[in-house]
């Protein structure tokens, strides 16, 4: 009998749960896709195919997807939860053998109508998981070696498999979303500090595999690392990507050069317009005041996303909505680093923003958690 | 699992606590990322901004048609022609092989021009032209017109290439063009970016090089849009060029033509200088070459044959020749003594044939000796040893100074290569230039013009037209730029003793029309043409006292390199000197049996401006002429090429 269970009378029930809804992060993330709308419009000069327009109405199957699954109560989340961190690894290890060869790693199950990343649902599935780990774990024990080892392993798998694939972002992302969910949870801090001598450690590992049978990442990700800590050794081969994302955000200034008047992403300088770099546009075209007011937009996602959770009793939907708002912006940060130089290119896609289908319908997804747990929070 | 409240209260305090910690650190991070945001697009947003134009705007230079060249009277004497050339973008021919095979069942195509065209091909984008084909004729282009059908991507593109009509006639004067190369480039300071254009062609040498200002233009720019890839996607601005300048050269191309084939093959070379402007009516040098090759570019074997000819057809001896002026040089001699007053017209001087100077014998050209000669005999007859006691009188200083008042040892101000300085020896230099103490001796050789004194035939012209006037004019090549006339060079009086100039003119006349003068076999027999003249014949060996023992060697016995120069200097008519020649034919033997004739003919051309009446010749000569006129009638057709332009 848990402490969620005799409060549930005061939850709403019926389709009057709408109004329930996290009104103000629904408007965010709405608002946010229309500025994807808007860029995805521009980086076409001017059109609605071939992105804008798939854009809103994954946006809509999502928003509808996300409202579906609010409505949902959030135990019921939280007991299939094991079972889709189950299928998440089953379908990772599944683009092994069926998966599809896109931009040099292997990354898509084909589903007929979507063409699914398991990698892009393994960081939901992932926090789910570790979320209704420490929801059922006593908090007296969640800092004993043994059952801190069980999360860990949790993380390690999925992390493991999409490095094979190898996709070095989304590794990276899932390492620290699963961490930070342990963190959030009140696992002891000497575990954390312990785990950033072992990752300094296995940094250097890496390097110093260059060149050697056992080399860790591959060549290409190396020189990404190599152009990252200097671009300008190779303007136009690596070093391109980073350069020319530069000189679209410097060249936008305090407010831009005008709605459709980036000379950057129009005469195709920039690399990955529409998808990983389509921030570049936003800032070639809006300048700093567009950057910015993005930026706000995210950190008030964030911010609503922290809100809720903290407001909430339930353990599962407050580490659960953490752990998505920590997703969130893992994803934006290292995208925004990424454009500005500020990080190795790697390929995470600027959330809501970036044309991708399966991105953005597992966010919504995600979304729909949170408002689950917003809607179904003990009263 | 049973939890209790108060289990889940602390939880969530934990919880909340750690969203606090977690929460900030991504605050501070959105924090960095707009501070970096504030850093690229705020602080450095200038300069960003400057990279972003640099990417997106490529200003291209549109090429100006090079200015064209004419002679005094229209004559068209370098032209720009369109030439075709074959461009294919690969992007719309579909497969490269079986395109470029269609193609060369309709037009040639030549093989090592394809291999290039292919490689380029392959380096490039496939909107970018390239070229396959060039100076390609204008039937092969019709051929590709009509078949432009089966031909998608294959595009005949015209430019303007050079040509000079007159050829050879013209190729010291004019120069030629060529492709920039690196020394070029290397010898200019700032180049103008037009040169770096693939194929932009500059003047390589002569008027085409000197005038390479004027006649190249400015480019015009063409800005435009280009996208990541080079595909221009607008034109942003345009700023049309300005065309090269036309030139209008002294020359007379009917003269010129004249000239040139009136050398014929002999190393030779000629000016005619108008007296009273200092126009060059016509400059020319033979053997010459076709300049027209260079443009297309030369083969190997062609240029081999050029520069391994003993008689250097690309050296241009007018004005690059510096020769012994030998006896032509008398009149300087005689003209510093009589303007010092050391000596007076009417003076005489006894020749026994050869003069003593301190120990040493130097000889008259005449073994015997002219007995007493004054300054009208001496000259007419060309006595040596009169002007060995000339320059004994007056001094090398004063005779290289009066020459250098006459144009020699002056680099004459004519837009042509390589323009020799010839040379008015002094004391001084000699000390510089040779460490040596000048000799007496030398001073001997100089006063007849032999020794150090050197002169190009343009000098020996110049100094021929000033004595004539008695002006310093100064040669000029090019008479107007775009229809402006340039500034006169016909120069002001000298303010030399009108009186020794008189006497010195009609010693002159006296060489030619007097029956005992050197030239007098090439005077002119038309009373109101009659020429002035002074024949030189210049050593370029020294004869030994044994040879002169045994008897010097004639000329004609000797080879080729070790003859002596014939030169001859004249003006005409006499009572109004309209125009001054000077002759050098290269080991041509005498300057009165080789290089007066030329002289005289040349002269009578240039005087009725086209085939002169025969009576103007002697009578004696007319046979010789009318075969003469007959042969060089059927070497005119080059003169005709260019007359037909103006037709």
């Amino acid at each position: 009998m848990s402490y969620l269970e005799y409060t549930v009378k005061s939850v709403p029930a019926g389709f009057r749960k709408i109004l329930y809804l996290n009104w103000p992060l629904t408007i965010l993330l709405a608002s946010v896709a229309g500025i994807g709308f808007l860029m995805l419009y521009s980086v076409a000069g001017g059109s609605y195919s071939p992105w804008a327009e798939p854009q809103m109405k994954r946006f809509a199957l999502g928003l509808v997807l996300m409202v579906m699954i609010g409505m949902v109560p959030i135990w019921f989340w939280r007991s299939i939860s094991s079972v889709a961190y189950g299928v998440s690894v089953m379908l990772l290890i599944g683009v092994e053998f069926f998966g599809s060869i896109g931009m040099g790693a292997q990354r898509w199950i084909d589903l007929g109508f979507i063409r699914l990343q398991p990698s892009e649902l393994m960081k939901v599935t992932l926090v789910m998981f570790l979320a209704a780990y420490y929801d059922w774990l006593p908090p007296s024990k969640k800092s004993r070696p043994f059952w801190v080892l069980i999360p860990v392993v949790v993380i390690l798998v999925p992390t493991a498999l999409v490095l094979r694939q190898p996709d070095l972002g989304t590794a990276i992302l899932l390492m620290a979303a699963g961490g930070g969910l342990m963190f959030l949870a009140g696992v002891h801090w000497t575990y954390f500090a312990a785990v950033l001598a072992a990752g300094i450690g296995l940094i250097t590992a890496v390097f110093q595999s260059r060149d050697t049978s056992w080399q860790l990442i591959k060549n290409y990700q190396f020189r990404r690392i190599d152009t990252f800590i200097d671009p300008s050794s190779d303007p136009l081969g690596a070093g391109y990507h980073i350069t020319q994302s530069k000189i679209a955000l410097g060249s936008g200034g305090w407010t831009g050069r005008g709605f459709m008047q980036g000379t950057q992403s129009r005469l195709n300088f920039l690399p990955e317009k529409h998808t990983d770099f389509i921030f570049t546009t936003l800032a070639e075209e809006f300048g700093f005041v567009g950057g910015l007011s993005l930026l706000v937009l995210y950190a008030l996602i964030i911010f609503f996303c922290v809100i809720s959770a903290v407001n909430n009793r339930d353990r599962f939907s407050s580490l659960l909505t953490l752990g998505i708002a920590l997703n969130f912006f893992l994803f934006f940060s290292v995208n925004m680093s990424m454009v500005m130089g500020l990080a190795p290119v790697v390929g995470v896609p600027l959330p809501l923003v970036s044309y991708g289908g399966s991105a953005m319908l597992v966010l919504m997804l995600a979304f729909g958690f949170v408002q689950s747990a917003h809607i179904h929070r003990p009263r | 699992m049973k939890r209790t409240r108060a289990d889940t209260e602390a939880s969530h305090r934990k919880i909340s606590r750690r969203a606090a910690v977690l929460g900030g650190v991504q605050l501070a991070f959105v924090g960095g990322l707009a501070a970096r945001m504030n850093f690229l697009q705020v602080d450095q947003a200038d300069q960003f901004r400057l990279l972003a134009e640099d990417n997106r705007i490529k200003d291209s230079l549109i090429p100006p048609a090079r200015g064209e060249v004419f002679d005094r009277n229209g004559v068209q004497l370098a032209k720009n022609v369109p030439s075709y050339r074959i461009v294919v973008k690969r992007e719309d021919i579909g497969d490269v092989d079986e395109a470029l095979e269609r193609l060369s069942r309709v037009v040639r195509l030549d093989p090592d021009d394809l291999e290039r065209a292919l490689t380029e091909m392959k380096r490039s984008a496939p909107f970018h032209p390239i070229t396959v084909a060039e100076n390609v004729s204008w039937e092969d282009i019709s051929r590709v017109s009509v078949n432009a059908p089966a031909l998608p991507g294959v595009t005949p593109e015209v430019g303007l290439s050079r040509i000079y009509p007159l050829g050879s006639n013209f190729a010291h004067v004019l120069g030629y063009v060529g492709p920039v190369s690196d020394y070029d480039l290397q010898q200019i300071e700032a180049p103008d970016q037009l040169l770096l254009i693939p194929r932009f062609q500059i003047g390589k040498v002569g008027v085409e090089a000197k005038q390479e200002d004027r006649l190249r233009g400015e480019a015009g720019v063409k800005r435009e849009e280009v996208n990541a890839t080079g595909r221009v996607m607008r034109e942003l601005d345009r700023r049309e060029g300005r065309q090269g300048a036309d030139l209008q050269l002294t020359i007379d191309a009917g003269l010129q033509n004249y000239v040139q084939a009136r050398l014929g093959e002999e190393s030779a070379s000629a000016v005619v200088m108008d007296c009273e402007t200092g126009d060059l009516v016509a400059i020319a040098s033979s053997p010459s070459f076709d300049p027209n090759l260079f443009v297309r570019g030369i083969s190997v074997a062609d240029y081999k044959g050029l520069t391994e000819n003993t008689y250097r057809p690309l050296s241009s001896k007018s004005v690059q020749g510096a020769y012994p002026p030998g006896s032509t040089f008398k009149m300087m001699t005689a003209l510093a003594a009589l303007e010092e007053g050391m000596a007076q017209p009417d003076e005489t001087v006894y020749c026994p044939g050869h003069l003593e100077v301190s120990g040493r014998r130097f000889h008259c050209w005449k073994r015997g000796g002219h007995g007493y000669v004054d300054l009208q005999n001496s000259l007419k007859q060309s006595c040596d040893v009169y002007y060995y006691d000339l320059a004994l009188k007056v001094g090398i200083e004063k005779i290289s100074a009066m020459a250098q008042r006459f144009g020699l040892g002056v680099r004459h101000d004519v837009p042509m290569s390589a323009i020799s300085e010839g040379l008015t020896p002094t004391k001084d230099w000699k000390r510089r230039v040779h460490g040596q103490e000048w000799v007496i001796g030398d001073t001997v050789n100089a006063s007849i013009g032999q020794g150090f004194m050197l002169a190009s035939p343009l000098q020996l012209a110049v100094m021929t037209a000033r004595i004539a006037t008695g002006r310093d004019v100064s040669p000029r090549l090019v008479k107007s730029v775009d229809g402006v006339e340039e500034p006169s060079t016909a120069g002001e009086n000298m303010g030399l003793n009108e009186n020794n100039l008189r006497k010195l003119r009609s010693a002159m006349f006296d060489v030619v029309n007097d029956r005992r003068g050197t030239a007098y076999g090439s005077r002119i027999i038309a009373e109101e043409m009659r020429m002035a003249g002074k024949t030189g014949t210049s050593q370029v060996r020294n004869i030994t006292a044994a040879e002169r023992a045994r008897g010097v060697i004639s000329n004609n016995d000797l080879p080729w390199e070790r003859r002596d120069h014939a030169l001859f200097v004249n003006f005409a008519p006499f009572d109004k000197p309209k125009y001054a020649v000077s002759i050098v034919v290269e080991h041509g033997g005498g300057g009165s049996s080789t290089a007066a004739p030329i002289a005289r003919d040349i002269t009578l051309q240039a005087l009725y401006g086209g085939e002169p009446p025969l009576d103007a010749y002697p009578s004696k000569d007319r046979g010789r002429i009318e075969t003469q006129q007959e042969q060089l009638r059927g070497v005119r057709p080059m003169a005709d090429l260019g007359g037909s332009d103006q037709a």
